[in-house]
């Protein structure tokens, strides 16, 4: 074995894992306390990394680590996008961090190592890497929901998170355990080798496959697994629901396409009729359950689950261009979710959330271009053409169409429907009511910026989806 | 058959581009910056916008129709590949596109220019230019584009500019309705269209031009059911459910009842959507699609019948209408059922060398009859108007030239391009040419006898106007005159100039199709020697005597017995009535259709709408979902533990679904 190829291979997640050791000293001994320094290294990590990961990237599969660890043009897409996804992300943050006063660079580094952990698990070649990708994401998301210590409410979603996280992730080891037990393998590869000989079907295998499914359906926020959804993201200050609405769902949807596809595809039959029954629950639940919600951080929770549902359909498509498909609309959907807390933080201020339905009524008076810019994003949820969202919508039902589930793509539509009433309300309350009060927004340029651009790329790449999808069919076609 | 090959040439492929952008970003300033850059900010960046667009379709005329130029077509920007389906711009620039390119822009600038004078008072000034240069960049799309989807988008934008023109003056309430007809009525037609266009993928899995060209011989034989027992030739299908979109757009029988109406937009729109451009997009389009039609004979006698009833019978109702747009509104209708005729007749070179000297002429007539109601105050009745010639002598000489090409006097424009038409259907083999032949020769008599009319009640006889009109009767300004005096010299000249390339002498190159059993052009072109012996010959038919009769009739009638007409009109009440009320296609589309409609869309909506979808569906399953949302949400309840059961019951649900079925 060549420990120096290894390294090469794993050199993205190596750089993130020294770096963002460095920077927490670093932090400790910095005496900025606008901790400028810290955010703007972090931001430089994050570029390098993303770099490195393009740098190397060859078009060809290679394993390491004793084939635990798997570096292939899925990895790479996938690594860049959470790089430029958290990229956003922090930009964010520190905005918000700064508008109320509570710099910790914690944030930044617990980030990072976030990052890394998404990294882990889109590379995870084995049961195990799996298992330890999830747990550094989750660890670092716990800390970094509790972070805000004065804050009641952030600390029962840290408790409600770490209890039902760690339950989830109990599940997710005990379903691995027993197909370990059964195959005798944690190699992906060979596990599919395993399931594929296996002539008559064995119920320890799908026992196993039921807590390996509710693993995933737990991180991603599927029905029934979703109940830490809403009270985590309304409880966490917004810069750390911005960051866990965002790029972990990309890491979430690499873990399905890892267990599922690249591991247990024999399985296919069973594993496509849970994800059938999870995606219809999650879409009618996120859809409806939406509607009576007054605040907008909760309303955008279950606006997440109502994705989950349609991203699952994508994957239990069971073919190439499906999961290309789901990847498309995971993208998308950070795209956006990513965008829509920005627009909440930009009109946050001191000691006011700007959270709540309320809040946002007679944006068009206050400000017209980020009234136009949400406007993209709802209608970019909704999937209004020609915006992202539609295409990230249409793609998926396409597949599912050819597959022959035309049941379910009406079933689909007839949700996204539904959901297209709180999203069009959002644009009702913009244009149409009369603001509580006047008050400016303030924000930085390079929030307003980077805001614009974000809301104008889902318009602009809606124009030419044949761009993005031609990278994700190049990163799953195999 | 020559294929010229298809490639690329860079420099003018950036040309194309600014061709279609120019008017665009024209009116994208003037409309949505209309307040900032001002009155005369919106009518300079438009102005400029389509006068750049003309000079770069004459530099692409004279490359293509003069240098040997390649023959442009490729695609500028694909939106989306899916399986089979591309939706994706292009431009297929070639010498039928070239022409159509010229004509537009060309009639688009002086109308724009005409518009300063015409709109000068009017509020809405900077939209108003805005939606012109909208229109040339539609308009433009249409013609060049090398797809049938952008053909498709093209065709609806153009559409959409048309009604939103219409009811330009929008608290006019017939404005309103006038646009709600020409919209509804063209749905009818659109719908058509787009079964076509949808056959056409259904049976190409391609909706590029050359692609489907290319395979259409190989599928002239195939025929298909569509309603079972009754199989159709493909090529029939597809060209009639074409030509119906052809015929809404293009106002052709019975779909034209839009046309006259539309007369309530503004006049510079009457001039430059409603004559010389948009309603000839049907005409251009089947010249277009002629690789298609003449794999179909059915569908050519169908265009020839439509086309013929659309010409004789329009051309009747011009002679009963006393407002001066109506007039000219009517003879549109005519003269697109010349142009349709032509196409019927596989002419389509001599359909398109009418549409554009018509395009010319008639957007001359337009602007002299709104340089008239300009001088009369907005009067457009010509009973209250005559003896103008003394007040307004550029309008009435301008008006003349525009007359005499209408009716095909010899040596102007129309008479070489209506002559050809006539001639062709007489040489034409089809079963419905002999009809069609005896209809567009008596609406030569019928055009020249509503022409003169027109002339002759609104510059001569009788000064009929009230006094304070007649104190302030003067000559219009300059921007109008100007438009007035350029459009009349191609009226003047250009018949003569092009027949012989255009239609003798293979000026289209491949872009027009002519099967060889209906070469009715190939054949005139061998007894064609040159414009003089051309005119000379036509001394020997009738259409040139009938003309002159309808001159003399107008004459007789309107200048020397002004009484006559209205006795003639009591004696034969009966048909004169029928003629006022438009054989009564306003009215059964009014009642049965329109009303039709209404009440069966009442019953549903008081039964079906109000009771079951609102009642029960609508608010009933609003409701539902509301008040289901909120008692889902109590599940929510805030307590760990409930949170950890729900996942628990998960857990056992989805084992209990999938273990227990193993067992």
């Amino acid at each position: 074995m060549n420990w120096s190829t290894d390294i090469m291979l794993a050199l993205p997640e190596v750089i993130l894992l020294a770096s963002a050791c460095a920077l927490l000293v670093i932090d400790t001994f910095s005496k900025d306390s606008g901790r400028n320094i810290t955010y703007g290294l972090a931001q430089l990590i994050l570029i390098v990394a993303a770099s490195v990961a393009i740098y190397l990237y060859t078009g060809e599969t290679s394993y390491a680590f004793g084939k635990t660890f798997v570096s292939d043009p899925m990895s790479t897409m996938l690594k860049v996008v959470v790089c430029i996804i958290s990229l956003i992300v922090f930009l964010y943050s520190h905005e918000y961090l700064k508008k109320h006063e509570w710099m910790q660079g914690e944030y930044f580094v617990l980030g990072l190592f976030a990052v890394l952990g998404m990294m882990v698990m889109i590379s995870a070649y084995s049961l195990l890497t799996v298992y330890l990708g999830l747990e550094l994401l989750s660890l670092s998301l716990y800390a970094m929901v509790a972070m805000r210590k004065e804050s009641q409410a952030a600390s029962e979603a840290a408790m409600k998170y770490f209890v039902l996280g760690s339950m989830a992730s109990g599940m997710l080891l005990y379903g691995i355990s027993i197909l370990y037990g059964v195959t005798g393998t944690l190699e992906l590869n060979q596990l599919s080798h395993m399931l594929a000989v296996q002539t008559e079907q064995n119920i320890l295998l799908v026992f196993g496959l039921v807590f390996i499914i509710v693993g995933i359906a737990f991180k991603l926020g599927a029905v029934p697994f979703h109940m830490w959804i809403p009270d985590v993201y309304q409880g966490a200050p917004t810069a750390v629901t911005l960051f866990i609405s965002s790029a972990p769902k990309i890491a979430a949807f690499a873990m399905a396409i890892r267990l599922l596809v690249d591991g247990m595809q024999p399985l296919l039959i069973d594993w496509q009729q849970m994800l059938v029954i999870l995606a219809i629950l999650s879409m009618a639940a996120g859809n409806i359950i939406a509607i009576s919600q007054t605040n907008l951080k909760r309303m955008l929770a279950y606006s997440t689950i109502a994705h989950v549902g349609f991203l699952l359909l994508g994957i239990l498509s069971g073919t190439e261009a499906g999961y290309a498909a789901a990847m498309f609309y995971v993208i998308t959907y950070a795209l956006m979710s990513a965008g829509a807390f920005g627009v909440i933080i930009l009109l946050s201020r001191k000691g006011f959330e700007s959270d709540n339905l309320n809040d946002i009524k007679g944006l068009s008076d206050k400000s017209p271009w980020f009234a136009f810019i949400m406007l993209i994003l709802m209608f970019s949820m909704t999937g209004v053409p020609p915006f992202l969202g539609f295409w990230a919508k249409w793609f998926v039902l396409k597949e599912i169409v050819d597959m022959g589930y035309v049941w379910l793509a009406a079933l689909a539509v007839v949700f996204a429907i539904i959901g297209a009433y709180y999203y069009l309300r959002i644009v009702k309350l913009m244009y149409f009511d009369k603001a509580e009060n006047m008050t400016a927004i303030k924000a930085s340029r390079q929030m307003r910026l980077a805001l614009s651009i974000n809301g104008l790329a889902l318009l602009v790449i809606g124009l030419m989806p044949g761009f993005l999808m031609t990278l994700c069919l190049a990163a799953l076609i195999k | 058959m020559q294929h010229t090959g298809y490639i690329m040439t860079d420099n003018m492929g950036t040309i194309y581009l600014w061709i279609v952008l120019a008017p665009l970003i024209g009116s994208i300033i003037a409309g949505l910056f209309g307040k900032t850059v001002g009155r005369s900010g919106a009518h300079w960046v438009t102005i400029i916008g389509v006068g750049i667009s003309c000079i770069l379709s004459l530099i692409a005329y004279k490359h293509i129709m003069f240098d040997g130029g390649e023959i442009y077509n490729a695609t500028v920007y694909t939106w989306l590949v899916s399986g089979e389906l591309r939706l994706e711009a292009g431009f297929l620039v070639d010498k039928l596109s070239v022409t159509m390119m010229v004509v537009v822009t060309f009639v688009s600038w002086m109308i724009h220019i005409y518009t300063i004078g015409y709109m000068h008072d009017d509020p809405g000034y900077q939209r108003f230019f805005s939606y012109m240069s909208l229109f040339t960049f539609s308009m433009l799309m249409l013609v060049m584009s090398n797809n049938f989807l952008q053909l498709f988008f093209g065709w609806e934008a153009v559409g959409l500019v048309s009604y939103l023109l219409i009811g330009f003056w929008y608290k006019r309430e017939s404005a309103i309705f006038a646009s709600l007809k020409a919209f509804l009525v063209n749905r009818v037609g659109d719908f058509g269209f787009l079964l076509g266009v949808a056959a056409v993928f259904m049976c190409f899995n391609t909706l590029d031009y050359s692609e489907v060209f290319r395979q259409a011989p190989g599928l002239a034989e195939t025929t298909v059911t569509i309603f079972n027992g009754h199989e159709w030739s493909l090529m029939t299908v597809i060209c009639i459910c074409l030509f119906i979109g052809a015929m809404g757009k293009s106002a052709q029988f019975p779909l034209h009842v839009w046309l006259p109406d539309s007369m309530e937009g503004p006049t510079p729109i009457s001039a430059l959507i409603h004559a010389a451009t948009m309603v000839t997009a049907g005409i251009f389009m089947v010249a277009r699609m002629s690789p298609l039609y003449e794999l179909s004979e059915t569908a050519l006698n169908f265009v020839l019948i439509i086309g013929a009833i659309t010409a004789f019978f329009m051309g009747l109702l011009g002679l009963v209408q006393n407002d001066i747009k109506r007039v000219v509104a009517y003879s549109t209708l005519s003269q697109l059922g010349y142009m349709t005729v032509a196409l019927g007749a596989s002419a389509y070179a001599a359909a398109i060398f009418h549409l554009v000297t018509h395009a010319f002429f008639k957007a001359l007539l337009f602007l002299a009859a709104g340089s008239v109601i300009i001088a009369m105050h907005h009067e457009q009745d010509m009973r209250k108007m005559g003896g103008l010639y003394k007040y307004m002598p550029i309008t009435w000489f301008t008006c003349l030239i525009g007359a005499l090409a209408l009716i095909g006097f010899p040596g102007f424009s129309g008479f070489f391009s209506k002559d050809a038409i006539i001639e062709a259907v007489h040489a034409s083999t089809l079963p419905a040419a002999g009809v069609a032949y005896y209809a567009v020769l008596t609406g030569v008599f019928i055009t020249a006898l509503y022409s003169f009319r027109l002339f002759f009640m609104t510059f001569h006889g009788k000064e009929r106007m009230d006094r304070h009109t007649w104190e302030h009767l003067h000559e219009t300004p300059a921007v109008v005159t100007v438009p007035l005096v350029v459009l009349a010299i191609p009226s003047l000249m250009i018949g003569a100039w092009f027949i012989g390339p255009m239609l003798f002498e293979g000026y289209f190159g491949d872009a027009i199709v002519v099967a060889s059993q209906h070469g009715v052009l190939a054949g005139m072109g061998q007894n064609y020697h040159g414009v003089v012996s051309f005119t000379l010959h036509a001394f020997q038919q009738p259409p040139v005597y009938l003309a002159f009769a309808g001159i003399v009739v107008a004459w007789f009638l309107y200048i020397k017995f002004p009484a006559l007409p209205e006795k003639f009109a009591n004696i034969f009440k009966p048909v004169h009535q029928f003629l006022l009320w438009k054989y009564g296609l306003d009215d059964l589309n009014q009642f049965v259709f329109a009303g039709g409609t209404r009440n069966i869309g009442r019953l549903l909506w008081q039964i079906g709408d109000v009771k079951i979808i609102d009642g029960v569906l609508v608010d009933g399953s609003a409701l539902a979902v509301r008040w289901f949302s909120g008692v889902v949400r109590q599940v929510q309840t805030g307590y760990l533990y409930h949170y950890a059961f729900s996942m628990i019951i998960g857990l056992l649900l989805l084992l209990a679904i999938f273990v227990h079925k193993l067992i």
